[in-house]
């Protein structure tokens, strides 16, 4: 190759900089935006519209729209929703799954290979084409509680838990994982006599924080933002979850400044979240890759 | 313990049973339930009983016919033009509500042309969902290639060696971790016909020579504007795939080309691609299964409007499933996605099998 001159590559540089930051505004941007909004009055908020102030902490900055976002919707109670919903998911389902993959991978028993494949192939089912017998399933779907014997899970929290727990790609994780730790642990350990159950506790998982932390997080994800399923199996306000919450913000009178501040209010702390695991974040969308 | 050393098939099954039971009860049931149900009646909730019905569903949703109108003629012969110059034909409704055309009883128009003298109209007995259907196939044949090769070039960007290049990947990736649904709502703003941010943007970007746009009321920008959205929201999550795709390319080969004096497009083209060929088939099938269940974007943004130029087949079958609690509506709208899906999915892996 000719030799470089040292001011072309300067030149090349600072052009791969400026491309690399003109993408990053364009993705930045709508978040910066909404974020700066939620601090502004409405009147403020459309002028500075048409400046580059809407992207920048100006003017009269006050937290006025997130105490009228409060008084318009039950913010606390659907933040509440959201979290129960969302932790018992992914707890049950990092237990549920992890259970059934250390089967598969360890345990042999007949019948063993023809569920794996039909866990795996129940992957190409989308949510959306099961969403609509699922529901006339959950509304008819029998339940002990504490109020005795019922019919029916529509307005619930289980009905927007339960069917979400164990899913073939969480299962599929797991499998992999697992096949990739060393079978002479494993096998040292049945030697010592440890139960199944010994080897799951004390052997596997405190080796399976990375998996665990993938599944977490894309169940994390998933449950968080879920919007459909909410939306038809939940009609009481007790029970609804923020993202459905939104509807009382795009309804009636759309007064922009208190939008800006709930959508603000519940996407900063998983912005958040994912700022501070990002490695782990990213690394999780990344194992979703292996399969196929 | 002893017993389960001598009997490991209980303790496989006891380990396995809660995973299966839930996945079979709340995955692989509704979906066999789906084709049972699209066979019925079935509501939400009814008085009457369940009928049998068998494949009438599909016909009331994918029911199509071509009828030819001859144009009305007068005493003479001569055909009758109307004041704008455009022939005149009968009504549609001497067609579909005649009782010697049974079979097009209720169906209704959803375009027409000229054929000579004659119109041809192609009828559907459910036109909106023909609307939503094209539209649907119409947003998968345009985000799935964008958004991958948008997400490749993304991802072949980050993949430098640059000081900060994470800080980049990070700010690329942002979106993906915000819900559709508010991203939704926050577009509404920024493609807001008056005091929208893209069109301030955009003017200001030509010097005030655009003129503003209302892109989600407009039959003709809507769904473009939803397909753009969509693709910046997600285009992050095909990029980490690409990238952790391009990492599994060893360096030695990078390193082959360069002695051989290869071209960065011939580095590309030799290296880089034929090891993203895995990759590639993964990030086509997800973003395929991903565009064809658009709901979000359309129940927050426009409903489905401007006259149905946003409908799509999973509003569809939630507007009939739950809003009309229509069940064996919205289970046959299923079935038929599921269908297309597979079809595509099958499709694909096809054309990028190994030869």
């Amino acid at each position: 190759m000719a030799a470089v001159n040292p001011d072309n590559q300067g030149l090349r540089l600072a052009v791969r900089y400026a491309v690399l930051i003109l993408i990053a505004l364009i993705f930045i941007g709508p978040i910066l935006f909404m974020v700066m909004s939620s601090f502004k009055p409405d009147l403020q908020l459309l002028q500075d519209t048409s400046s580059l102030r809407a992207f920048l902490p100006v003017g009269d900055l006050s937290l006025e729209n997130y105490r009228e976002a409060f008084q318009r919707a039950p913010v606390r109670l659907f933040v509440i929703n959201s979290v129960i919903v969302t932790g018992a998911t992914v707890v049950l389902s990092l237990i549920v799954c992890s259970l059934a993959a250390f089967s598969f991978v360890y345990l042999d028993w007949k019948g063993r290979d023809v569920i794996l494949s039909v866990i795996l192939a129940t992957l190409i089912i989308p949510f959306e084409t099961i969403a609509i017998p699922l529901l006339l399933l959950v509304s008819k779907l029998p339940w002990i509680g504490l109020e005795g014997f019922e019919i029916g899970w529509l307005n619930s929290y289980r009905v927007q838990i339960i069917p979400w727990i164990a899913d073939g790609l969480t299962i599929f994780l797991f499998v992999q994982y697992f096949k990739s730790l060393p079978g002479e642990l494993i096998e040292a350990s049945r030697v010592e006599g440890a139960t199944w159950f010994q080897i799951y506790m004390r052997v596997v998982m405190p080796l399976s924080g990375p998996v665990l932390a993938t599944a977490a997080i894309l169940k994390f994800l998933v449950m968080y933002n879920q919007y459909l399923w909410p939306l038809i199996v939940v009609q009481q306000e007790q029970y609804r979850p923020v993202m459905v919450g939104l509807q009382y913000f795009f309804q009636l009178n759309t007064a922009w400044g208190e939008i800006m501040a709930y959508l603000t209010l519940i996407t900063v702390p998983v912005l958040g979240f994912y700022l501070v695991l990002q490695r782990a974040f990213i690394a999780s969308i990344a194992s979703t890759g292996v399969k196929g | 313990m002893a017993s389960s050393l001598k009997n490991p098939d209980r303790t496989g099954w006891a380990f396995a049973l809660p995973g299966t039971v839930l996945i079979l009860t709340f995955i692989v049931i509704p979906f066999f339930f789906a084709f049972a149900l699209s066979m019925t009646n079935q509501r939400l909730i009814s008085p009457n009983p369940t009928e049998y019905v068998g494949l009438k569903n599909y016909r009331d949703l994918l029911g199509l016919a071509v009828v030819t109108l001859e144009p009305e003629r007068d005493d003479s012969g001569a055909v009758v033009i109307d004041d704008d110059g455009e022939i005149v034909y009968p009504r549609l409704r001497t067609i579909t509500r005649s009782d010697d055309y049974p079979q097009y009883r209720g169906m209704r128009e959803w375009f027409r042309w000229q054929s000579g003298e004659d119109a041809r109209i192609v009828i559907a007995s459910d036109v909106v969902f023909m609307k939503a259907l094209v539209n649907t196939l119409l947003f998968v044949l345009v985000v799935a290639p964008v958004q991958g090769g948008l997400a490749l070039v993304l991802a072949l960007l980050i993949n430098q060696r640059l000081r900060g290049i994470n800080i980049f990947r990070t700010i690329y990736f942002m979106p993906v971790v915000v819900s559709i649904v508010v991203v939704s709502l926050l577009w509404r703003f920024i493609y807001d016909g008056s005091d929208g941010l893209l069109n301030n943007v955009l003017s200001w970007i030509t010097f005030g020579a655009f003129q503003p746009v209302d892109w989600l009321g407009n039959t003709e920008t809507a769904l473009g504007a939803i397909m753009a959205m969509s693709i910046w929201q997600a285009v992050g999550f095909h990029m980490v795939i690409w990238l952790s795709g391009l990492q599994t390319i060893s360096p030695t080969l990078y390193e082959a080309a360069a002695i051989e004096g290869a071209s960065k497009w011939q580095t590309f083209r030799y290296v880089t691609w034929p090891g993203l060929r895995h990759t590639a088939v993964l990030v086509l099938i997800v973003i395929t299964m991903q565009a064809f269940a658009l709901f979000a974007q359309i129940d927050v943004m426009t409903s489905g409007g401007p006259l149905d130029s946003t409908q799509t087949v999973v509003f569809q079958a939630v507007e009939r499933g739950y809003g009309k609690q229509d069940i064996s509506g919205g289970s046959t709208i299923s079935v038929i996605l599921f269908v297309i899906v597979l079809t595509i999915s099958l499709i694909q892996r096809y054309l990028t099998r190994e030869k």
